[in-house]
């Protein structure tokens, strides 16, 4: 028996408020709420997606908790390797150092991630070096197991960045990543620059490492045909809120939000023999500075009702760990994917 | 099998560098069918997008249509070979945009922010037509309904950056059909737009062909947009089409190891969580380091030693319609060049 994984991130409340100011004194007049009330936590070794379209918060979501940017409102509560909670957003700036070396992040952009004039070994030492790694030979070291890890050979180590392809860059940044050996790697689109045989590669180097190290994920995306093969759950987000929240599968199979119905009929599914009638929601992804009454989805959910457009939905406990801001969850018979895999496989 | 309104035959398109010579294009050859979509599908330097633009003569130097065949077939049955074109010509600004309307991926880029839409959509209409300003104006807003616009009429006089993507990539399918053109390329024309949005404008693509009894070329590297889209597939590698058939045909029964390993390295969201994906070996060779023989024989797990690295293998029909470059189906070979020898011809 082993005992229930404790959480390694709990997220509760969290807001930022971008503000919009206007004339002269530069007053402001308004606010982009791009993230508004987002609450979530991810245990030891579990990887949660957060997955939406542009401009609905996902990255800010992953920037504030790395305090990239400081939230407006709310607690991100990160438990240390010594067991006790930190709760980063209230921290001073100061104390964010020794917190940064346990969780760390993977960019989307191999290509301007990685500084063009300096060498591999030094690109990924750099984390080391900060952190008081003084002696050069210890680094090295350190660097070829690093390389090791990520499936690189360690005769690139004096090599540039610009020696190498999108997917070796990749690696190289995840090695840079786990340098530190953090417990917690906020992924940002880590895949998405990649063509689909590096994108392959990578994914699955991404749940190797999870499975050797222990690590926790905070994947970020947009491609749900990706979050399916990583995640553990799903956290749907809309216009700065967490609209659906569940376990993968359940999430892909039964989902119980309206928008999340429609994100996944909008996906194109590799199979000719399954060109089926899409659920395309209408209109365009709401203005988080000017967002719709109520339920933020309603202008182009096919099943508002009056009470969608005057009262805003909360996220309410469906079964088993799954979460959705709907009036209408327990009504709606929504469609997912079916599971199985796909025939090209055979 | 009606007549092919296009006809690409042993196309070769080079890029003249200091470095040596990318063969960008390598000896492509396709055929589209009047009301058909074409998918051209393959990872990036495949060649799909100077393909594209070879076949609108808008190549950039240093790369230029070296060698090869584009015949396009006239309603009244001639056949004009648009290689043979003076590319700044009057002849083959007459087909481009005119007989060939053409969308790309970027719609903030490929629109001016100087010009209203209706001007630019007014401009293209009277290019290739006698229209006074006013029929021209009235047809402008015409186009925007058609591509379903909303408030055309006030829209008419807004700029690109007025317009958030997904209209902003409907602007550049108005203009692409602005000379109601019987073929339409379309390069990535959703990658930069979210599922939801590509959704939309995928529906309109196949809504437009429908109506207006286009021809498309699609090109993308999404196999599950393929899928959904095309009737007929090329699959590129390296500058060469290494498979081409029906849909059905390349997505359930591929012939060639490298379609057959790209589809099953495509995440779906039809897996199961947490599954990994297979992958190819390796990844895509740098520009300057053409493999000789076949080009994907490095990479390929059932290289015949002695013949793919030896000799570039010449389709083979499977079917009416169905062509594979691969020595595995027997077929005749060329003997590769040895590297760097065609460079030093130069």
């Amino acid at each position: 028996m082993t005992a229930e994984p404790q959480t390694i991130l709990e997220v509760e409340g969290l807001r930022k408020w971008f503000p919009i100011s206007r004339g002269l004194l530069r007053r402001v007049v308004g606010h982009v709420r791009a993230v508004d009330d987002v609450t979530f936590s991810i245990k030891h070794g579990e990887t949660l997606s957060l997955v939406g379209e542009s401009g609905c918060g996902k990255t800010t979501t992953s920037r504030c908790i790395l305090r990239a940017l400081t939230p407006t409102d709310g607690a991100i509560r990160f438990r240390t390797e010594t067991g006790e909670q930190v709760d980063v957003a209230k921290l001073p700036k100061a104390g964010l150092r020794p917190l940064r070396r346990q969780m760390q992040m993977i960019f989307q952009d191999p290509f301007s991630s990685l500084n063009p004039r300096m060498t591999i070994t030094d690109i990924i030492a750099e984390p080391l070096l900060v952190n008081g790694v003084r002696d050069l030979e210890t680094r090295r070291r350190r660097v070829r197991e690093l390389l090791d890890l990520v499936q690189l050979p360690a005769a690139y180590m004096n090599r540039f960045p610009h020696a190498f392809s999108g997917g070796q860059r990749q690696r190289i940044g995840i090695a840079r990543a786990l340098a530190l050996n953090p417990a917690l790697i906020v992924a940002d689109e880590p895949v998405s620059a990649l063509d689909v045989s590096v994108q392959a590669q990578v994914v699955n180097l991404l749940l190797d490492l999870q499975d050797r190290l222990g690590l926790s994920y905070l994947f970020v995306a947009h491609d749900l045909s990706v979050v399916k093969h990583v995640s553990d759950r799903v956290a749907v987000m809309y216009v700065g809120k967490i609209v659906e929240l569940a376990p993968t599968a359940d999430l892909f199979t039964r989902p119980r939000h309206p928008y999340t119905e429609a994100l996944l009929s909008a996906v194109p599914v590799p199979d000719p023999r399954r060109r089926t009638g899409r659920i395309v929601p209408l209109g365009e992804v709401a203005d988080p500075a000017n967002p719709p009454s109520g339920c933020h989805f309603h202008p182009r959910c096919r099943y508002a009702v009056e009470r969608c457009r005057v009262e805003i939905p909360a996220l309410r406990p469906m079964a088993d760990d799954h979460l959705a801001r709907c009036h209408l969850a327990e009504e709606l018979n929504l469609a997912g994917v079916q599971e199985g895999h796909p025939p090209a496989t055979t | 099998m009606a007549e092919p309104i296009l006809s690409v035959r042993r196309l070769c398109t080079w890029f003249h560098q200091d470095e040596g010579i990318v063969r960008a294009v390598d000896g492509a050859s396709f055929d589209l069918e009047p009301g058909h979509t074409l998918g051209i599908v393959g990872e990036s330097g495949c060649g799909k997008s100077v393909t594209a633009r070879s076949i609108l003569r808008i190549v950039e130097r240093p790369g230029r249509v070296e060698s090869g065949e584009i015949l396009l077939r006239r309603p009244d049955g001639s056949v004009v070979d648009l290689v043979k074109l003076d590319g700044q010509g009057r002849e083959m600004r007459e087909v481009r945009g005119g007989e060939i309307g053409y969308v790309f991926q970027e719609p903030m880029s490929s629109l001016s922010s100087f010009h209203t839409i209706g001007n630019q959509l007014i401009e293209a209409i009277r290019l290739h037509s006698d229209m006074s300003k006013k029929a021209a104006r009235d047809r402008a807003v015409e186009l925007l309904t058609l591509v379903g616009i909303p408030r055309p009429a006030q829209r008419v006089d807004s700029y690109s950056f007025e317009l958030s993507g997904g209209l902003r990539q409907r602007v550049m399918i108005a203009l692409a059909l602005a000379a109601e053109p019987r073929i339409l390329i379309a390069d990535e024309p959703t990658t930069a737009l979210d599922v939801t949005t590509q959704a939309q404008i995928l529906d309109l693509l196949r809504k437009l062909q429908a109506e207006q009894g286009l021809a498309v070329i699609l090109i993308t590297h999404d196999m599950g947009v393929i899928a959904e889209m095309a009737d007929d597939v090329v699959v590129m590698y390296l500058g060469r089409d290494v498979e081409q058939g029906p849909v059905e045909t390349i997505f359930h029964d591929p012939a060639h190891p490298y379609t057959r390993s790209l589809l099953q390295s495509i995440p779906s969201v039809l897996a199961e969580p947490r599954s990994r994906l297979r992958t190819i070996e390796g990844s895509i060779p740098h520009p300057y380091a053409r493999p000789a023989g076949c080009p994907f024989h490095p990479r390929c797990a059932d290289a015949i030693a002695g013949r793919c690295d030896r000799s570039l293998p010449e389709p083979t029909h499977l079917g009416a319609r169905h062509a594979v470059s691969c020595f595995l189906y027997g077929g005749s070979g060329v003997p590769a060049l040895p590297a760097g020898l065609l460079e030093r011809a130069e």
